[in-house]
């Protein structure tokens, strides 16, 4: 049993409550038990403090998009390397997509994820189940018996379901088990095995591109499903200028939507693959980890998702963290994986935008916590909240430097960098002084 | 560059002055988008001291004596590849040839292992023709030795650019302000990108002439960002050729047709072949240039290509005393 903590000193904010004060958080037994001025909690036995002066302290990220490899990928990524990295990163819970091999499209895959989280795990793992068989498009799963297993939605993240009929099918489906279907947005047709943004980066680097539209066109058509089913419909990823403006008219008539964007579509451009910020080069770059689906887009959409954000249009910060081996990124530009390795960067690559003047700290928050909980649900009790008698997932960090690996921010002097992670109590990641 | 001694066994003995530090900067030749005008001068100016000696009886001078330039092609090629081999043999340059689609690269090996294994082998300048745009920048992170990229994806072919550059100047003195017409399949052509570098850079007008289907959508933008005003685009081949100085259609590949870009080859021959007719709209002495290979009766007639006009084979010619010159001055860059 992990000793009582008491977080004293730090500067909380929880928007699920609308506190943002400096106060004192104890926790015992693995849950929150009191929250309030400093110096004025109520005196414990077996109490360890916790000097959070300077600190920011506020509920535990949550993710509702990353990508932990097993099984399958063990080389890129396992439950217990990932996990790792999510408690590195502040974050408590985290959803994985089932594009592993064998993917989550059976109840016996998903039991293998639950199992070896349970035994490997360092913070929470929700698994996001498979729409179709195979993640093929062709047939559904068995999705009410995937629900059973405890998925909080449907996603063929990567192999979007092609068809629209398919897809409605689903739809109905998910409706009928109050799950959200979790939607990567592509028409492949459109895309078309390109590589990177179409525009004049793609087109100065003679690579494929693909166009905006390839996404938008799915967006529309899912939310036209959503409309005609009343399924839950949860965007993932969200790229481009016009997504966002599709999504914020559904929003207005009603359709139940919700939609998340990743840290690096919020403070990178194409522009990034051609010439790295960090130094100035002569030479282009060809970055590979800059290489991501949805690519990385212009300033303009970084602009719109912002404002997104603000308005509430997109609910969510969602990491998509995809790890990949060096073999996978070490290789010509057309030949690399597609993917960012986001958890450990997620935080100091935000807050350079609270630092920017573009977010502010607390919607920063509430996009990290209680809008990607409320998006979940209560099944797994209330997540991303310091409420009392809640599972104690809290995380602390300030505003100081950090860095990553296979990411386009790898070397960047990022500002801000998360100090603890404690899940339900119990203290999973600890910085280490330098 | 280290004093080469001249061998008495070689007919001619003479070899080149190092070139000049002031101007050339470049280890490698990735395209031509940071090359300045001086630069492109130094290379045309050193080909044709290179072209005196390809007139001679013995081809062939020492300035490479002991230097081992290997030729990587992971994509097939006859002319570049040749030429690029013949230029290194006339400066008695050992010269190695290595097929990809029969070496390691069939068994898995990555670009970078079996680049640093040719390295290990003693190459002092690999010359790569890839498939994959930017293969050769990805090279250049791993590797010590020289790199000339001899074309990448969609994205440069700048040996090609030089010496077409160099054909314009042999026949009209000067690239400045004249009007040069690129026709056809701009989307996938690594020639017509390293072309817009060098052909602006030394001061002439570009016209990027193709079917719709045929233009990257990001071309307008391209233009803008990297302030390329003497860059324009055309749908129609009227306006294109009017007047023009210069004009070059790109080889049509079959498979584009069959991947809808276009409607039919039928179409793709009325409205943009390259006829004698529609010649007679660019000035009386326009050069006719093709990068080859040609497609005889789709993006050019026999008539033009064969025609008074055409500049098409001495481009291959004069496509030696080019890389005969890049590998001279790159090789001496190296050691500066």
């Amino acid at each position: 049993m992990s000793p009582n903590l008491l977080i004293s000193g730090g500067h909380i904010i929880d928007p699920s409550q609308g506190i943002d004060k400096a106060a004192d958080l104890l926790i015992t037994k693995g849950k929150i038990a009191w929250l309030g001025d400093k110096g004025t909690a109520p005196s414990q036995s077996d109490l360890t403090t916790i000097d959070a002066a300077g600190l920011v302290v506020c509920p535990g990220f949550v993710d509702l998009h990353c990508h932990l490899r097993e099984p399958g990928f063990e080389d890129k990524e396992t439950i217990a390397t990932g996990t790792k990295a999510a408690a590195k990163g502040g974050f408590t819970t985290v959803c994985c997509m089932p594009n592993t091999n064998p993917p989550l499209d059976t109840q016996a895959s998903i039991d293998y994820v639950n199992k070896t989280v349970e035994a490997e795990g360092t913070v929470q793992v929700l698994p996001i189940g498979c729409v179709t068989k195979g993640r093929q498009g062709k047939e559904l799963t068995e999705m009410s018996e995937l629900a059973n297993t405890g998925v909080i939605g449907f996603s063929d993240d990567g192999d979007p379901v092609a068809s629209s009929r398919i897809m409605s099918l689903a739809m109905d489906y998910s409706h009928a088990l109050d799950l959200p279907i979790i939607d990567h947005c592509e028409d492949k047709d459109l895309s078309d095995g390109g590589y990177m943004n179409d525009g004049w980066v793609s087109t100065r680097l003679g690579l494929k591109g693909i166009p905006k539209a390839a996404e938008e066109i799915i967006v529309a058509r899912d939310l036209a499903l959503a409309q005609l089913t009343g399924c839950k419909l949860h965007i993932a990823h969200v790229s481009t200028e016009s997504s966002v403006e599709i999504i914020r008219r559904a929003k207005e008539k009603g359709i139940a939507v919700t939609a998340e964007v990743t840290p690096h579509h919020l403070t990178l451009t194409e522009e990034r693959i051609m010439d790295s910020q960090l130094e100035k080069h002569n030479q282009l770059t060809y970055d590979t980890n800059a290489k991501v689906n949805p690519p990385l887009r212009t300033e303009e959409d970084i602009a719109a998702l912002i404002k997104g954000l603000k308005d509430g249009t997109i609910d969510a910060i969602a990491t998509d963290h995809a790890p990949h081996t060096s073999v996978d990124k070490m290789c010509e530009f057309g030949l690399a994986a597609f993917g960012i390795s986001g958890l450990e960067t997620a935080l100091a690559c935000l807050l350079s935008l609270v630092h920017g003047g573009q977010l502010d700290l607390k919607t920063l928050i509430s996009k990290l916590t209680s809008e990607p909980a409320t998006i979940i649900g209560t099944r797994y009790g209330e997540l991303g909240t310091l409420k009392t008698g809640c599972r104690a997932d809290v995380t602390l960090f300030n505003d100081f430097a950090s860095k990553g690996k296979n990411t386009p921010f790898d070397g960047c002097q990022l500002k801000g960098k998360v100090i603890m992670t404690i899940v339900a109590g119990k203290i999973v990641y600890r910085e280490k002084p330098e | 560059m280290k004093a080469i001694e001249p061998n008495p066994s070689i007919a001619t003995p003479e070899t080149f002055p190092p070139p000049s530090v002031d101007v050339w900067q470049h280890n490698h030749l990735l395209d031509l988008d940071d090359f300045t005008q001086e630069e492109i001068q130094l290379v045309l100016e050193t080909a044709d001291a290179m072209a005196e000696v390809l007139t001679r009886e013995v081809k062939r001078v020492p300035t490479l004596r002991g230097r081992t330039v290997v030729t990587m092609f992971y994509e097939p090629s006859t002319r570049t590849r040749a030429s690029f081999e013949l230029a290194a043999k006339n400066l008695s340059a050992d010269t190695v040839s290595l097929d990809a689609s029969k070496s390691s690269i069939v068994k898995g090996e990555s670009l970078i292992d079996s680049l640093c294994t040719i390295q290990a082998l003693g190459a002092d300048i690999i010359v790569m023709r890839h498939s994959q745009s930017g293969a050769p920048y990805l090279a250049t992170q791993h590797v010590n030795c020289s790199l000339i990229n001899a074309g990448d994806g969609w994205h440069a072919h700048p040996s090609q650019a030089l010496l077409d550059l160099y054909t314009i100047r042999r026949h009209l003195g000067t690239l400045a302000n004249l009007k040069v017409a690129i026709i056809g399949d701009i989307m996938h052509s690594r020639v017509a990108r390293s072309n817009i570098w060098g052909m602006t850079t030394m001061g002439a007008r570009v016209i990027l002439c193709a079917p719709p289907t045929l233009l990257p959508r990001g071309l307008d933008g391209f233009i803008d960002n990297c302030q390329l005003p003497n860059v324009s685009i055309e749908t129609e081949i009227k306006p294109a050729l009017e007047n023009a100085d210069v004009v070059m259609p790109l080889r049509l590949q079959m498979e584009r047709q069959q991947s809808g870009l276009l409607p039919s080859l039928r179409e793709y021959i009325q409205l943009y072949q390259l006829t004698m007719e529609r010649l007679s709209l660019a000035k009386p002495q326009v050069l006719v240039m093709h990068p080859g290979p040609i497609n005889e009766g789709i993006e050019i007639s026999p008539e033009v290509a064969h025609g008074a006009q055409s500049v098409i084979e001495e481009q291959v010619t004069n496509g030696v005393a080019i890389r005969m010159a890049l590998l001279y001055l790159i090789a001496g860059g190296k050691n500066k």
